[in-house]
């Protein structure tokens, strides 16, 4: 009863132990803003990297990839039984992209990827991270009217919306030349020049003919090395006609003469018109088209140099050994924008058969096509390391030159730097705490002595050893409570206006503390585990507890005659 | 000190004890008492009916290898319901004589017994009951706790005493029981104070009344006057002697002043550490 009254009194009266639990306090607010931040990051990240990657991939680093497919998935099928939730085939290769802004060609490397848009979608969240509403539903690859993420303004026009305008006028600045005339009008200047160019040549056979004598003589006198070629000389005039209508005939398939129209007809129809065609669909990573930025008045914006519309070419290699360069053009169908800038700014997805088809894939007897990948969906509940396991099993490394990865190995270093941080950040915010341990060692200690002859009257009134202990551990118990308690709901409130706080501090400092720029989130991502409240906030207590533990053998062992001596 | 009334109701024993300690009847005052009285100064260190006995005690305070022998042999003992001063020079051994008569310490020799009953052998947990139960003690300096008031520092002893429950339970006995006391010791209307608020006086009354809240048989006091001014050093002696008389505490005060010494029932006069003599008091008559 006494031990409780006083240690009350004792809170009561000694301000400067509360000042040393202050540390307690700061250092438990810190670790729980720190680890809710932590943690949002982790499993924002964590939610994103596993939408965006199957559970399981089966992988080769063949050129020429896995031939058999089906009969890889049928094996999957079977061994993995009913907890597979869906199956895709991939085709991934290390590419080059090229395209065209502002007159300036800009080259970037990309992760190729080829999907079957079936099927891709079940086993990723592949479609919710793309632009226009209908991708989401199904990918097929077409570009559309427009309609691509009406709230972001820089983007549009996107789609056709964008693709005709844009390839009507280049075409139209295609068309024109330097002096500003019109192909038509240059085409007939071509056609009269060369018309001109016709009868002079002509007038000259004619005056050659009659020559012909002069001329080789002079030709022979002139230059001694060039008569050997003079027996062919001869030759020519022989059929002056000839060679004139052959010249004639050839000329006017091209562009001169009347027979300009039929060609050009039969051109227009095996021209591909970028007004009314697109090139094979790709879906770019989001960064791989913009750059994100800020708007004159401080909002952040994606700026777009590519849009769904635009075409860009892709060079990779093929399947031959060595491999070759082959390019391919594509048209930007739609973004693919998961907030994963690794991800936003490599990825782009083409058609499987369309890389199958131009990297000679596909096995020309029985039309299956090689893939170098397939992933792999698990249904909901089903242990991600025993499927893997299974599947290891199912396909050794020793028999097959497949490798077998969970989604979290295939991010494992990057998961493992973020838990490591995690990690080291909480030892050293507790390493703040035991400091604060030590300040509360100190101040007992002072306190113990300051307290030495109350000690002794509690002695001489019968206080047994074991109370008078429980008098200062119960004090640093209650210390270590108030400190962390209040620690405790510091930081929750801290982490419940984090964002509002991050625009307090913008303000002050005027400088952004959370740049969307950089991060991708507009908000900071926080999770609150009550797990993790409950250890901070007794572990903070537990080192003020062993803290005060020193002390308090320290007055229990007193002496009670000396400390009533003491003075 | 015009309380006298009060004095002579009879103490309310404190509940908690009322089983548990063997009954002292430190009120019950024997007639034949009165009769010893005049046979107890022969000096004799044997007397008719002794609460507390010590003999051959030894004490030496040692750091490193020196020594310092304080106490060589002292043979006391205080009878029941009567006053027995220790008196002796400053450094002779008076306050190591009753810490170890408190069983605030261990003596290195010798034995002492509270009821015919060996205390100093005793576990160190049933020495604090022994303290806490049969034992009042006041002191030069008071020793009040500074962070609790007048009545809490009045209820301590009983807190010390009681688990959290059984001071839940009896919790009005006791607070009526220490409010009677400060009502006896006459600081009914300080009851809310912190000690630094006090004078000498009423802390070293405060003092008293802690000493008796757990209804001790024996109280030791080390020195009680010696801070405080002669007037009210008298009325502390006054008090003191009221509770002897009318409450029959057996009462072992510790003095260096002659003419309080004089005033008890009983002299044990120490130096150089051992009993110089055993007196009864001179001035018998003079007596407040
Ligand atoms: N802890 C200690 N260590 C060494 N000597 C001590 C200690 N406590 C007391 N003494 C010595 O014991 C002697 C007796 O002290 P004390 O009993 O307080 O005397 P009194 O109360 O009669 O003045 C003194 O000489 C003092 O110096
Ligand atoms: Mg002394």
């Amino acid at each position: 009863m006494y031990k409780l009254l006083l240690c009350l009194r004792y809170l009561r009266t000694r301000w400067i132990a509360l000042a040393s639990i202050v540390s307690v306090t700061l250092g438990v607010a810190t670790l729980i803003v720190v680890n809710s931040v932590m943690d949002g990051f982790t499993t924002q990240m964590k939610e994103r990297m596993h939408g965006i990657l199957s559970d399981i991939v089966l992988e080769t680093r063949s050129n020429t990839g896995i031939a058999q497919p089906n009969w890889y998935e049928e094996r999957i099928r079977n061994r993995l039984g009913d907890s597979v939730a869906g199956v895709t085939t991939v085709v991934t290769l290390p590419a080059m992209m090229t395209f065209q802004h502002n007159g300036n060609s800009h080259t970037q490397q990309v992760n190729l990827i080829g999907i079957d848009q079936k099927t891709y979608a079940s086993v990723s969240d592949f479609s919710k991270y793309l632009l226009h509403p209908e991708n989401r539903d199904q990918l097929d690859f077409l570009l559309k009217e427009g309609g691509y993420a009406p709230d972001r303004e820089r983007m549009q026009p996107s789609g056709w919306e964008y693709r005709r305008p844009i390839a009507r006028y280049r075409k139209l600045v295609n068309d024109r030349v330097r002096d500003g005339r019109t192909a038509e009008e240059e085409q007939a200047a071509e056609k009269s020049r060369y018309e001109a160019l016709q009868q002079q040549i002509q007038r000259e056979q004619l005056q050659s003919n009659t020559a012909v004598t002069e001329s080789q003589s002079t030709n022979a006198d002139s230059t001694d090395p060039s008569a050997p070629a003079n027996s062919t000389t001869p030759a020519a005039p022989s059929t002056p006609d000839d060679a004139a209508t052959q010249t004639d005939s050839s000329v006017n398939s091209l562009m001169a003469g009347p027979g300009i129209v039929i060609p050009n007809k039969a051109q227009q129809v095996l021209q591909f018109d970028p007004e009314k065609e697109q090139r094979t669909g790709i879906v770019l990573g989001i960064s791989l088209g913009s750059i994100r930025g800020r708007e004159p008045d401080g909002t952040v914006q994606d700026f777009f140099f590519l849009r769904p519309g635009d075409d860009v070419q892709v060079t990779f290699p093929n399947a031959g050994t060595p491999p070759r360069g082959i390019d391919e053009t594509f048209t930007v169908v739609d973004f693919y924008e998961s907030k994963m800038s690794e991800y936003d700014s490599t990825f782009a997805f083409v058609p499987i058969e369309k890389l199958q088809h131009s990297r000679g894939m596909i096995d020309p007897r029985s039309g299956i096509g090689a893939v170098t990948s397939i992933q792999i969906k698990l249904k909901p509940g089903v242990d991600l390391n025993t499927a893997r396991d299974a599947l290891r099993d199912e396909f050794p490394p020793t028999h097959e030159f497949v490798e077998v990865r969970s989604w979290q190995e295939t991010q494992g270093p990057l998961l493992a730097a973020v838990q490591l941080e995690t990690t080291i950040l909480n030892i050293l915010l507790f390493m703040i705490i035991a400091v604060a341990g030590f300040g509360i060692l100190a101040t007992f200690f002072m306190i113990v002595v300051e307290k030495t002859r109350d000690i002794g009257i509690l002695k001489s009134l019968g206080a047994t050893g074991t109370g008078i202990a429980t008098i200062f551990l119960g004090y640093g118990v209650l210390l270590g409570t108030v400190g962390a308690g209040v620690g405790l709901l510091c930081g929750l409130l801290f982490v419940w206006k984090i964002n509002d706080i991050a625009r307090v501090v913008e303000w002050i400092t005027g400088r952004e503390v959370f740049d969307p720029t950089v991060y991708y989130f507009d908000t900071i991502p926080t999770i609150i585990h009550p797990f993790m409240l409950c250890w901070v906030t007794l572990g903070a207590i537990l080192i003020a507890v062993l803290a005060s533990v020193l002390p308090s053998i320290r007055a229990a062992r007193m002496h009670p005659v000396e400390a009533l001596r003491y003075e | 000190m015009n309380n006298s009334d009060s004095l002579r109701h009879p103490p309310i024993p404190a509940p908690h004890m009322l089983d548990t300690k063997p009954s002292v009847p430190y009120r019950v005052v024997h007639p034949e008492e009165s009769e010893q009285r005049r046979t107890t100064h022969s000096g004799l260190p044997s007397v008719a009916n002794p609460m507390l006995t010590a003999t051959g005690l030894a004490k030496a305070y040692r750091k490193h290898q020196s020594s310092v022998p304080v106490l060589k042999g002292v043979d006391f003992s205080a009878e029941r319901g009567k006053v027995t001063a220790i008196i002796g020079q400053s450094g002779s051994g008076k306050s190591t004589l009753l810490h170890l008569l408190g069983t605030l310490d261990r003596p290195d020799e010798g034995e002492i017994a509270f009821d015919g009953q060996r205390i100093d052998c005793l576990p160190s947990r049933q020495r604090d009951q022994f303290r806490n139960n049969q034992l009042g003690m006041i002191f030069q300096f008071y020793h009040l706790l500074p962070e609790l008031t007048l009545l809490e520092n009045v209820l301590a002893p009983a807190m010390i005493g009681n688990g959290i429950l059984s001071y839940w339970r009896n919790r009005r006995q006791i607070v009526e029981r220490a409010k009677h006391l400060i009502e006896l010791v006459g600081l009914s209307h300080r009851m809310k104070h912190r000690p630094r608020e006090l004078s000498g006086g009423e802390m070293q009354r405060t003092a008293i009344a802690r000493a008796l809240v757990t209804n001790p048989s024996l109280l030791l006091a080390d020195e009680p006057t010696g801070n405080l001014d002669q007037e009210t050093g008298r009325t502390i002696l006054q008090l003191l002697r009221v509770l002897n008389r009318e409450h029959g505490l057996t009462i072992v005060m510790v003095t260096h002043d002659e003419s309080i010494a004089q005033q008890c029932d009983s002299i044990v006069r120490l130096k150089d550490g051992r009993v110089e003599r055993l007196t009864a008091p001179i001035l018998r008559t003079t007596s407040v």
